[in-house]
């Protein structure tokens, strides 16, 4: 914890690497879906796993990170907000493991190993299986769905903080110094 | 054709001939399998004809003298994904309307010890006729023998990919063939 309220620097940056690299994918993700195939549908699903694998990993080091360092106190607010607030952020934590790992799962129950990068292979953990990787396609989809509807909510929930209470809490995740 | 009793025994006289000479082996289809291999950015996507037949006449102690044929239909190919098996039979790639066949030709085959051989022979797709180097494993257990192995084809020298297909920066130009045979018919090694 910092004595100035404000998350860590660590904890800042990788706050909004992260959501840059999750509103990138899920467009990509949108636009790519329904693309005839072509060497560029090809080279964007590529994009797509290799950025969804990058969201794997550094969620993973963010989870490590906000275990092991205390976030700033909660603002003043009512109990119900307070309450939803960490469900809601502990949903994000959660959904940015679901997401990337079905559909990491549905590449590899379509046939297709993902390479990260083109030179990172990552195991198949489920075998390929067409009627899996419908069903894989639809769990991705709607995580998906969800994730973004969170992220919404999550940044909804800031904007009432900056514009309707004006306290300040973006201050506590604004890059930079505060 | 009307068959009088000589030419049935000529004919049969000749296909007792022909078992003596070559033993025509049959292929088991439950237990065999033609698969390609495919790398595209790094990613191996595996893909198999699901429909072929084999002409094979072999005996393991006279190699020389033997003859293996496959043909392949063009149409079964598929990488068991809609999107990708939708693809393949347009012109770009088996162009299937035009060339519903490939075939392998044997031209010799070589022992080459402890169940090795190599079968040089002609591969034609698409309109294009190449000669290949094939080496095959032969196992035998129980009557069966199963003949393994794998070979490289450059998939643009048949031009299967054409357009911007054919750049193999991505998509690359080897094409990894993969096949398992067994056959019941076949004389001892």
């Amino acid at each position: 914890m910092q004595s100035n309220g404000r998350y860590s620097g660590v904890a800042i940056a990788l706050h909004w690497l992260m959501a840059l690299l999750i509103l990138g994918n899920f467009c990509l993700g949108l636009y790519m879906a329904d693309l005839p195939l072509s060497i560029q549908r090809l080279h964007l699903f590529n994009y797509h796993k290799w950025t969804g694998a990058t969201i794997l990993a550094i969620a993973a080091l963010r989870l490590l990170w906000r275990l092991t360092h205390r976030p700033p106190p909660d603002l003043p607010a009512p109990r119900w907000q307070i309450r939803a607030a960490h469900v809601t952020h502990w949903a994000l934590y959660a959904l940015f493991f679901a997401v990337p790992l079905a559909g990491w799962a549905y590449s590899s129950a379509s046939g297709f190993q993902v390479v990260v990068y083109g030179v990172i292979p990552l195991p198949d953990f489920v075998p390929k299986d067409k009627a899996l990787a419908d069903s894989l396609k639809e769990l991705h989809e709607i995580l998906a769905w969800v994730l973004f509807s969170l992220v919404a909510l999550h940044v909804a929930a800031a904007m009432k903080h900056t514009l309707v209470d004006r306290d300040g809490l973006l201050r506590r995740m604004a890059p930079g110094r505060a | 054709m009307r068959m009088t009793l000589r030419s049935a025994f000529v004919l049969a006289a000749g296909l007792g001939l022909a078992g003596v000479a070559f033993a025509q082996a049959k292929v088991i289809p439950a237990q065999s399998e033609i698969d390609f291999v495919i790398k595209e950015q790094g990613v191996a996507v595996d893909g198999k004809f699901a429909k072929w037949s084999a002409d094979i006449a072999f005996d393991p102690r006279k190699p020389e003298t033997g003859k293996v044929a496959f043909t392949i239909d063009t149409a079964s190919a598929t990488f068991g994904t809609p999107e990708l098996d939708g693809e393949l039979p347009k012109p770009t790639w088996f162009n299937v309307a035009r060339f519903p066949t490939a075939t392998f030709a044997s031209s010799t085959i070589q022992a080459k010890g402890s169940g090795k051989f190599e079968v040089v022979g002609k591969l034609s797709a698409k309109g294009t006729t190449k000669d290949v180097t094939v080496p095959v494993t032969l196992a035998q257990s129980g009557g069966v023998t199963t003949a393994t192995g794998q070979f490289a084809i450059k998939r643009n020298d048949f031009k299967i990919g054409e357009g911007e297909w054919a750049a193999t920066t991505d998509l690359a130009n080897d094409v990894l063939v993969k096949f398992k045979i067994a056959l019941s018919g076949v004389g001892p090694l």
